[in-house]
This record gives structure tokens, C-alpha cells and sequence, in this order.
């Protein structure tokens, strides 16, 4: 149900055209949605034309498909491919460079502001994750403090949730709960199309001060709240997570995990579209002159042998204990380390599967 | 290394050039690889060649031929340290297409006289018959790999060639997956890193020139092609390109069978 303690404004189709403008004046660095090669990756936005229009994602395990249809909906998609730790944790990062003569160099953050349209709640959920382990956690990365602080989101409610989605098993969504700062939710209603903006913090309500608002009817409100309800009834991918971690840990040698080793081909896809999947190996260099040394941090994949290497060898040799390592991470030890689960329900690992292999099956396969 | 300038050799079995071509095309760094080695026999650059023992032996191309065989025995003694680099030197190359058909044949074919043509049955990577020290892969190798190979010798380090799935950089460099957006073979999930991703860049599928990575599961991504559509004849054509003849790539039609 909407709050009643809340602010509702809605700004209609032509006006939100601004609405990237204003943040520009305002000094963000504006990402957002945009269409490349098939699927909607976050893009830097100069103006509301390179966002999609019309676009619909159809997924489903180890598939993906862009449809247009006969409307002008700007969020019609649900997630894609990049997730905003793409954005925030940036996939390859310079540490610092060494020189022999003593010099050092050590990358400062740009400073740039960035403002990021077009999260989903479970993207939402995700950051609060990320922030967790990358903010909180005893391995602060200072290059996420650096983007992330002064950080903007926008997010987008999902109407229309995908196949692949299972938020309301996670609790994430469909609709916004926390963590924006200005939530959005799309209306295309008896020809109208308008959009009802709710703000959550002082940053955000003074971006919408300066958008041609105006306030939200109640049959608009009434509309928002049949959504709401809609968008939670249509999300038919379910995960029990009653003792989940429990029922996890007491089948760690569950016969049915070997059958993931005919499958699975420990490519990594899943870790690297996760929200949350956040590990990064970190590598030297030097260079042929022998003058001159660097240190960068990539993202790194669990599935991949290196990963588990220590003195003598690498622990998780077969496919299978690679991927057990894993679901076991998102879905149980994450309790453990954390204090939640580490998945949020977005359905990327299950789409991007390259053989589309299905964590909610999987979990349920395993467990007695 | 300390105090003395090691002695680099390059040699050239069956093989395009392409990958002795990538370290001429290393312009920026080649000045100061000239610096750092002495470039002592490297014949696709310059007829002056100095005799032997070399420290480093960078070798492309596939063994074919008796005379390969002598000849890469005796590159091995002369090399204290051999890195086999490309994709012929490591899994044989693309020539080794022939190791699935009849050579006599091919060669009444090709030559006047065959009868001169002295080749071996199977092309096939150096390791075959020499101890390789390390392999640097792909057709051709990625030159900024080799300078990394180059570097690490000089640093005396493990070079940082990573070995996991070439899907890793790929998702790292912001592709679009073109088998899930767009129904396209790519051999990216059983093939190694390294070539920065470049055929998924251009929304082709990987031709996997860069061999098979650590834990390739052929099986799993050779029934998606043909969930996708293709022939068991075209599963087995696209594993059987640069690399077909790689331990792992070489079976995968006893793989779709079984």
C-alpha cells in the first residue's frame, strides 16, 4: 500500500524529458538506461532521446530478447545484463603505480557526482548489499566510497516484472522500500502517460522542486497501489527461503549437486552479472624497462580454478564444487558473513546462463 | 638476469608468420625489447643471426614435417627457457584440420610431384615432442600477452596470463552476451582469455582461437549449439577451427555422441 505520511508528484511524459537536464545542471554525471547490441546496458545520458523507448525485455533461463511494442513506455524493460555495480565498482581499477626512483602513484577519485536512473528495487537492495561488505566490512575499497557517497538513484517500481524475477521470495520488490532517493513509477494510463515520483531523501526532493511537478490525483494514486498488488501477484518464480541456509548446510553432500558438473561450464557469467557477487583478485605488473610497477584490482570470478589456489594447488577442482561454493554462498554462508542473503532476486544469473541453469531449481533440487 | 643482456631467438615451424608479425607490431616497445634482449636469430627481421646458446626461444608454428621434428630437438637444447607461442604451436593450428583426413590425398592434389613432399601424418603443437616451457596462445597472440611473457622472464615472475574463460573479460569489457541476446554460437565459455573479447565485440560469436580454458565443459556447450538449431556437422565444424586439434576440442565428436 502507498504511504499516507508521503508526498506524491506526478510529472507528465514531456516533462521528464527534463528531468535529465536537471540533473546535468545540477553536476551529476547522469547513467541510465540505453539500448546496445540487443539489450539495455546502463549508458552515460546527455539527453532523454538515447534512453529506450517501446522496449520490452523478454527472459528467460539462458535467454534473452528485446521486443518493441506499440507504446512509448520508457520502462518496459526489467533488468539487463549490467548491474549497477558495473557503475559503482567499476570492473578493472588502477591501484597505484610504482616508480624506482620512488615516486608513487596512486589514482585520485575524480570527484565526479554520478546519478544513476533506472534502478530496480532488487538493484536497490543489492547496493545496500555491496555497501555491506564494501563500505562496512574490514576491506573498505576506496574507490566505492568515492562513487558511492555522493551517489544519486532513481529508481524505477517494476510494473511489469520478468520471467526470471523472484523479488518477493527475496523481499526487494517489485516496488521500491529503501535506499532511493527518488522512486519512480511509470503510468500509461487512458492515454496519458505520466509519472508518479516519491522522494525519500532531502537530495531528492529538491531534484523534484525543480521538475514541472505537480501533485499526484487520487485516481493516479489508486492506479499506483492496483499496481503495486498486480506486480506482486504476477511474479510466479518462487524460493522458499524458510531454512533455507539450514536445509542448505545439512545437504552439503547431496548426491543431486553432481549433476550440476554435466552442465555448468564454470564460464562465470553468473558472478559477473550478480548485483552482489563482488569479488576482485588484485595483480602486479611490471614493466619491460623494470622501472615502473602497477597494481590493479579486476573482477574476479569464483568459478574460475585460480580463484581458490593456495600453497600447493587449488581447492575447488570439479565444476560442481565451484557452483555448490557458490549458490551456497549467495544462499546460506552470506547469512553467516553478513547477515543476509546474498541474492536479491533480479534473475540475471538464471537469464544469463549461457545454458541456462536455473539457482532457484537448483537450490529446491538439493535440498529434501 | 643481473648484468647480462639475455639472448633471444625466434623460430618459425608451420605457420602464417602472423605471430612473430605481433611482436614487430609491439612499435611503442620495441626499441626498449631490443634493449633489454639481444635479439640473436629472428630471421623474419633480419638475416644477422648469432649463434646459440639463447636464453629465451619464442616458437610459432605446428611440427609437420621429419625434418621439424629433428629440427625443434635441437631448438630445445640451444633454448634455456622455450615458450611456444599461437595457436599452431600450442594445439597445432589450423592446419591440423588435416589430421582428420587423408594427407596422401591432399598432396596429389596440391603437388606435381608428391612423391617429393615428405610430411608428417598429424600437425601437431611443439609440446608433442619437446618439453615447452610456457605456451602463450591464440591466433595470433595478443602482443600485449607477450610483452607480459617477455616482462615477467626479465622480472623473473610467473607471467600474469590468466586461464579462465574468455566470458571473464568479456562481461568485464561491457558486451552484450550474443548467445543469450542473440542465439549466436560462441565458443566464449570453454575458451581461455586473452584476446580482449574481440569477436563478441563485434556480436560474433568466439572462434576460439585462443585454445580451451582450464575446466572447458565441451559437452555442456557443444548440446546448447544444437538446442540453438545447429548440426551435429556444424557442432563439430565450429570446435574444429584454430584450436580443433587441442586435447580437449579434439573429442568433441565422440562427446556429442556418447
Amino acid at each position: 500500500m502507498l504511504s499516507q505520511q508521503k508526498l506524491y508528484f506526478a510529472l507528465d511524459a514531456e516533462a521528464f524529458g527534463n528531468f535529465i537536464d536537471v540533473l546535468k545542471d545540477l553536476g551529476y554525471t547522469v547513467y541510465g538506461p540505453a539500448e546496445k547490441d540487443g539489450a539495455i546496458v546502463f549508458e552515460i545520458l546527455d539527453s532523454i532521446k538515447q534512453m529506450p523507448r517501446g522496449l520490452y525485455d523478454e527472459q528467460s533461463p539462458g535467454r534473452y530478447r528485446l521486443t518493441k511494442k506499440d507504446n512509448q513506455r520508457y520502462f518496459g524493460y526489467v533488468v539487463g545484463p549490467q548491474s549497477p555495480k558495473y557503475v559503482l565498482y567499476s570492473p578493472q581499477h588502477l591501484l597505484f603505480k610504482v616508480r624506482k626512483d620512488g615516486r608513487t602513484f596512486i589514482p585520485q577519485p575524480d570527484g565526479k557526482k554520478i546519478a544513476i536512473i533506472g534502478l530496480r528495487p532488487c538493484d536497490l537492495k543489492a547496493i545496500e548489499i555491496l555497501d555491506n561488505v564494501l563500505l562496512k566490512g574490514p576491506y573498505k575499497s576506496n574507490a566505492y566510497e568515492a562513487i558511492r557517497k555522493d551517489a544519486l538513484f532513481i529508481a524505477v517500481n517494476c510494473v511489469e516484472p520478468g520471467n526470471n524475477c523472484f523479488c518477493t521470495s527475496m523481499n526487494t520488490g517489485p516496488f521500491a522500500q529503501s535506499g532511493y532517493d527518488i522512486s519512480i513509477t511509470e503510468l500509461l494510463m487512458n492515454g496519458s502517460h505520466v509519472f508518479i515520483l516519491e522522494t525519500m531523501t532531502n537530495k531528492g526532493t529538491e531534484i523534484v522542486s525543480r521538475l514541472k511537478c505537480r501533485n499526484a490525483t487520487e485516481e493516479e494514486l489508486n492506479v499506483v497501489s492496483k499496481l503495486m498488488e498486480d506486480a506482486k501477484n504476477k511474479i510466479r518464480k518462487k524460493l522458499d527461503v524458510e531454512n533455507l541456509k539450514d536445509d542448505l548446510y545439512r545437504n552439503i553432500e547431496h548426491p543431486n549437486w553432481n549433476e550440476i558438473n554435466n552442465k555448468c561450464l564454470a564460464c562465470g557469467n553468473c558472478t559477473l552479472v550478480c548485483p552482489t557477487c563482488f569479488c576482485s583478485s588484485v595483480f602486479d605488473s611490471s614493466s619491460l624497462s623494470m622501472d615502473v610497477a602497477e597494481r590493479w584490482r579486476v573482477w574476479d570470478s569464483c568459478f574460475s580454478i585460480d580463484y581458490s589456489y593456495i600453497h600447493g594447488g587449488s581447492i575447488r577442482q570439479s565444476i560442481m564444487s565451484r557452483y555448490r561454493h557458490w549458490l551456497m554462498h549467495k544462499l546460506a554462508t552470506w547469512v553467516d558473513q553478513f547477515g543476509t542473503f546474498g541474492c536479491v532476486g533480479c534473475g540475471r544469473c538464471i537469464t544469463w546462463c549461457p545454458v541456462g541453469i536455473d539457482i532457484v531449481e537448483e537450490a529446491s533440487k538439493v535440498r529434501d | 638476469m643481473v648484468g647480462k643482456i639475455p639472448k633471444i631467438a625466434v623460430y618459425k615451424f608451420a605457420s602464417c608468420d602472423g605471430c612473430q608479425l605481433s611482436i614487430v607490431d609491439l612499435e611503442d616497445e620495441l626499441l626498449e625489447i631490443n634493449q633489454k634482449f639481444e635479439i640473436a636469430y629472428f630471421m623474419e627481421v633480419t638475416r644477422a643471426a648469432k649463434r646459440g646458446p639463447y636464453d629465451v626461444g619464442l616458437v610459432e608454428g605446428s611440427i609437420s614435417t621429419p625434418h621439424a621434428i629433428e629440427l625443434i630437438k635441437s631448438i630445445r637444447k640451444d633454448c634455456k627457457t622455450l615458450v611456444a607461442i599461437g595457436a599452431c604451436a600450442t594445439a597445432g593450428g589450423i592446419q591440423a584440420l588435416r589430421n582428420w583426413a587423408n594427407v596422401e590425398e591432399f598432396s596429389k592434389y596440391v603437388y606435381a610431384k608428391p612423391e617429393y613432399i615428405q610430411t608428417l601424418e598429424k600437425s601437431s603443437p611443439i609440446s608433442e615432442y619437446v618439453q615447452v616451457d610456457f605456451e602463450l596462445r591464440g591466433c595470433p597472440v595478443n602482443k600485449y600477452q607477450l610483452l607480459e611473457v617477455l616482462s615477467a622472464f626479465l622480472a623473473g615472475r610467473k607471467p600474469n596470463i590468466p586461464t579462465y574463460s574468455l566470458c571473464i573479460e568479456c562481461k568485464r569489457k561491457g558486451n552484450v552476451c550474443v548467445t543469450v541476446a542473440k542465439s549466436v554460437p560462441c565458443l566464449g565459455p570453454v575458451v581461455q582469455a586473452g584476446c580482449g573479447a574481440l569477436c563478441p565485440a563485434y556480436s560474433r560469436g568466439c572462434y576460439g582461437c585462443f585454445g580451451p580454458m582450464e575446466s572447458p565443459n565441451v559437452k555442456s556447450l557443444a548440446s546448447k549449439f544444437i538446442e540453438l538449431g545447429m548440426d551435429k556437422k556444424d557442432v563439430i565444424l565450429n570446435f574444429r577451427g584454430f584450436t580443433g586439434w587441442s586435447k580437449e576440442f579434439r573429442e568433441v565428436d565422440v562427446l556429442i555422441e556418447g
